[in-house]
């Protein structure tokens, strides 16, 4: 029963979330602003409760398996990758390796520049 | 009575969810295995070998993708209660958050306009085709909202989705082995990079590497969808990159 009123509330957040992106016309998908609006409810609240704890971590811990279906649309895709496999294979590669590189130092710049404490994990 | 042939079994059983929605399970919990198996090693990752086992049975079967998906789509739903429920463990990380939301601002801000740059311009460089380079631009958001990106930039969106899923299996496989060489410890700051870069698929990854990681990375993921969404169409036009 835990299970079940923690997905219910994610629903209902995803369609409050869904339904304000087309009512106001925010660029933003239904489901973000959704994730938006929980958290500042949870900070509100203080606290998450046992029921979304349970459904959200039932949900994160094969966030890879909801990937496949959307992967194996590439199939779809085959003649225009094959056609232009060097500009995408390099340009994938490559800019997100820098965009993991420039992120990671631009974040430890920064906290050095703003001497906000380094901590190691705790 | 005659006796019900193979064939017909197949043609009935694959115009129906039941068969894409098993097999995506199937193929899933078996990459999954071989995953753990092999002390996860990271080019064994489940998104590839699940994915890889997929299109090659659709393929040998000759099975439409679009027959597939009406299976798969079960699955694919979930990336959105999936997104809000992001919202927890981020939640759970609220003192850190606090403590580091200035420093996390600027890497995002870089982060998001570095990626999306940078791949329209190798792109460009290599001789991609336009709609190609618009694509790819939004590679590094998750899937539902990078395909929003691509349609209004004038991209492919169902290519979007691939690339999307491609840049995270990069992410996620590459990762690691890149923070060791550049030497960072800090679970906060590999996490921003993961989610910045690698969306859901890094994301997952980083929770699996631990839950400080994790949380991190999806918070990243989650602002970068919104930043990515606000700016990426105006930064392509001041840098003149729609034509």
């Amino acid at each position: 029963m835990k299970f079940l009123n923690g997905v219910t509330l994610l629903l209902i957040y995803q369609l409050i979330g869904e339904f304000s992106v087309l009512l106001l016309r925010i660029p933003v998908p239904g489901p973000v602003l959704g994730m938006i609006l929980l958290f500042l409810t949870l900070m509100l609240r203080k606290g998450s409760g046992e029921s979304l704890d349970s459904a959200s971590s039932t949900l994160l811990s094969h966030l890879s398996l909801l990937f496949v279906p959307a992967g194996v649309g590439m199939m779809v895709h085959f003649d225009r990758i094959a056609n232009e496999w060097l500009p995408i294979s390099v340009a994938l590669l490559l800019s997100t390796v820098l965009t993991m590189a420039v992120t990671a130092a631009a974040m430890l710049g920064s906290r050095r520049l703003f001497g906000v404490g380094v901590q190691e994990n705790d | 009575m005659t006796e019900p042939d193979i064939a017909t079994i197949w043609v009935y059983l694959s115009a129906s969810p039941l068969l894409g929605l098993t097999m995506t399970l199937v193929a899933y919990s078996l990459a999954y295995r071989l995953y753990l198996f092999t002390n996860s090693h990271p080019l064994l990752n489940p998104v590839v070998t699940a994915v890889a086992v997929l299109i090659i049975f659709l393929l040998a079967t000759d099975t439409p993708y679009q027959d597939y998906f009406e299976g798969g789509q079960f699955v694919h739903f979930l990336l959105g209660p999936a997104t809000v429920a992001l919202a927890v463990p981020l939640y759970q990380q609220c003192s850190n958050l606090k403590r580091l939301w200035l420093p996390v601002l600027i890497a995002l801000l870089t982060g998001v306009s570095v990626g999306a740059l940078s791949s329209v311009l190798i792109a460009r460089a290599l001789g991609g085709s336009l709609q190609t380079q618009l694509s790819l631009a939004p590679k590094s958001v998750t899937a539902p909202v990078a395909m929003g990106i691509s349609e209004q930039i004038g991209g492919l969106p169902s290519l979007t989705a691939v690339l999307v899923v491609l840049t995270g299996i990069t992410g996620a496989v590459l990762g690691s082995k890149m923070f060791e060489l550049m030497r960072i410890r800090d679970d906060a700051v590999k996490g921003v990079a993961m989610g910045v870069a690698a969306h859901g698929i890094g994301t997952a990854r980083a929770f699996q590497i631990s839950p400080k990681m994790g949380a991190f990375s999806g918070l990243a993921m989650a602002l970068s969808a919104f930043a990515t969404a606000l700016v990426l169409p105006w930064l392509l036009d001041v840098f003149d990159l729609l034509l």
